[in-house]
């Protein structure tokens, strides 16, 4: 069957002309269906921008990626954006806003499907926030919460919509190492137990064991763990 | 390091561990509608979180609603007040000088053309009427102040002012006038006075006179409060040749029709005249109000800074509330909302602040307006169209502010959250 990500020879430069930086060069990856694949790399390796670029948040310049079975190479906007909403994302901060509570934030991921009544809405969210621990919590706002918790409200928003693949960046970044490791196997076992791949971005060292597998990316290259068939 | 244990509650719709990528739901776009009302929900929630920015946004609106309809209210009352005269005026024809621009300054023309209308088969009265400005003394406090002197025959009914009936048989007695009871109260309390003892002497122009009833006119931008007496007692009070008249009443015969007269007049009479209509003749005085004075243009001004002024606090408050959430409106977008919902967000917002701003506004002019015709006896009235019109001005205003704010949403790239 298709693989949720796919890419092929993706290059990537920022600016034009003599300003011109190539960050990523010919880049293939792959990930498989149910995989958890960590990037990593040290700064400026490019990874970042890949997951950028996977995640159709900027558009491609050069190669082919297929995610979810979309093509990304001359992609406009509006599939782009339709594209988002079926990839659940999971940043260095947790960007909740701050105004809503819990259920709410977590709520927002599904406004965009128009199948759903609020009350579906609030029940899925209320259920997705009791699998992320946090049922007791979830009328309580951002403010209200540790760092873990919202974190962890976070994983339940980037889910909640039924994605077919999470993208994360740093999610530990913000925490300390056992809440950071929690929350990393927290969305483990959860993307595992539906089948969700997860492309992880971090420098972390102490999240590297819950992987499948190890990318590691230096000068917009991949250095480590290339494309494998089949596993 | 494979074996994953089970997550101790698995989610209703999750494919348990089959290893195969989850399905891509069925998705279809919520209805425009009920989009609109999340984004809505969505601006209102912001609004509300934040107590002290709401508030300050809420004055705002309210500052330019006042002022917008403290200006429009002033601007319509003087206008109003301005034709006070000229409206209690009741006949189908008025003969003016042409180059008269103002009641309160009138070109003089020949009396005879008066007559000269008469020999319109359909025209039954012609009423040479008089206006000037004389000094009325206060009986009370000694001061002297100029009043509106209309001049005309009141038994021939041209002028219906109400009350104008019972004085006209004392009109006919020389010396007398009536007095306009809603003149300014600079002119002494007279009708007080007049309702305690009758009739008494009252000095005008210099002349001792007998103020012998009231009438109804209303004061006006020209004129601080009027006086009525028959066109004998105003060429005695005021010495001047009773050959030139200001303004001439006709009455027509009835079923005739004004127009038709109209013209038939402005062929038969010379140029030194011009034949109006009572609208025409209102509309005229009011337009040298309103185009031949600054007075139009400060009322306009007045009103339009209200609504700069409120644009740019709106402005302020839509733009501190994207800027403050960029991260989270940046979210937004990498979660599938697309810059058309944010900007309805943001624009929801407005309109939010334009209702929740316009309806204490309102009220407050509500109040304003009866305080401020107390005071200065002109008459400030809410009127619907008013409302309506300052409400739409209002939500323009926020709209505008809106749609400068969206410009900041740009400047929330989800490719930066990373």
């Amino acid at each position: 069957m298709q693989a949720p990500v796919e890419l092929r020879g993706v290059s990537f430069a920022y600016g034009s002309g003599e300003l011109r930086r190539l960050v990523l060069r010919e880049v293939d990856l792959r990930v498989e269906p149910g995989e958890i694949v960590i990037l990593t790399g040290p700064s400026g390796s490019g990874k970042t921008t890949l997951l950028t670029l996977i995640g159709a948040l900027r558009a491609m310049q050069q190669g082919s990626a297929r995610v979810l079975g979309q093509e990304l190479m001359g992609a406009g906007e509006a599939a782009r954006v339709r594209l988002r909403r079926r990839i659940g994302f999971i940043f260095q901060n947790h960007n909740l806003l701050g105004f809503l509570t819990a259920r709410q934030n977590v709520a927002m991921a599904l406004e965009l499907d128009g199948a759903l009544s609020e009350r579906e809405r609030l029940a899925r969210a209320g259920a997705m926030l009791e699998a992320v621990g946090l049922a007791e919590h979830s009328e309580k706002h951002p403010a209200q919460l540790s760092g873990g918790q919202r974190q962890r409200v976070a994983i339940a928003r980037a889910l909640a919509g039924g994605p077919g693949l999470i993208l994360a960046d740093e999610p530990t970044a913000a925490l300390d190492k056992q809440t950071g490791q929690e929350v990393v196997r927290l969305l483990r076992d959860l993307a595992k137990g539906r089948g969700v791949p997860i492309l992880l971005v971090t420098h972390d060292p102490r999240i590297l064991d819950l992987a499948d597998r190890i990318v590691a990316m230096e000068d917009g290259r991949i250095v480590q763990g290339a494309p494998e068939r089949a596993r | 390091m494979n074996e994953i244990p089970a997550p101790a509650a698995l989610l209703p719709w999750a494919p348990e561990r089959t290893g195969e990528a989850a399905p891509a739901p069925e998705r279809r776009p919520p209805a425009a509608l009920a989009e609109l009302g999340l984004a809505l929900r969505l601006a209102w929630r912001q609004l509300r979180a934040e107590r002290a920015r709401l508030a300050t946004a809420i004055a705002g609106v309210m500052f330019a609603c006042v002022l917008v309809f403290m200006q429009l209210g002033f601007k319509g009352a003087l206008f109003d007040s301005a034709t006070n005269l000229l409206q209690a005026l009741r006949a189908d024809l008025f003969l003016w000088h042409p180059l008269t621009e103002a009641s309160f300054r009138p070109e003089r023309m020949p009396r005879s053309r008066a007559h000269q209308a008469l020999a319109d088969p359909e025209v039954v009265r012609a009423i040479p009427v008089y206006l000037a400005q004389l000094p009325l003394r206060n009986p009370e406090t000694g001061t002297k102040r100029a009043v509106q002197v209309i001049g005309f025959d009141a038994a021939a009914g041209a002028l219906r002012f109400p009350g104008i009936e019972q004085v006209a048989e004392a009109l006919t007695r020389p010396d007398t006038f009536a007095f306009d009871l809603r003149s300014r109260p600079e002119f002494g309390p007279l009708p007080r006075l007049f309702n305690e003892r009758g009739p008494f002497m009252v000095e005008l122009n210099g002349r001792a006179m007998e103020l012998v009833g009231l009438v109804e006119i209303g004061p006006s931008f020209g004129a601080d409060g009027n006086v009525v007496m028959s066109e004998v007692n105003f060429r005695r009070v005021f010495e001047r040749r009773p050959s030139h008249i200001d303004l001439v009443a006709i009455q027509l015969a009835e079923g005739a029709d004004p127009a038709a007269v109209q013209a038939r007049l402005r062929a038969l009479l010379p140029g030194d005249v011009s034949v109006l209509t009572h609208a025409e003749l209102v509309q005229k005085e009011r337009r040298y109000w309103e185009d031949g004075t600054p007075i139009g243009f400060i009322f306009l001004f007045g009103s339009v800074m209200g609504l700069v002024v409120g644009m740019v606090i709106v402005y302020q408050i839509l733009f501190a509330d994207i800027a403050g959430h960029l991260g989270e409106y940046a979210t937004l977008k990498a979660m599938g909302y697309t810059d058309g919902y944010l900007a309805r967000v943001v624009l929801g917002a407005a309109l939010i602040l334009a209702v929740v701003g316009f309806i204490p506004g309102f009220l407050l002019c509500l109040f304003l307006y009866d305080f401020v015709a107390g005071a200065t006896f002109l008459p400030l009235v809410m009127t619907a169209e008013r409302a309506l019109g300052v409400f739409l001005l209002i939500f323009g205003m926020c709209f505008a502010a809106g749609l400068l704010a969206i410009r900041k949403l740009r400047d929330a790239n989800p490719a930066d959250m990373f």
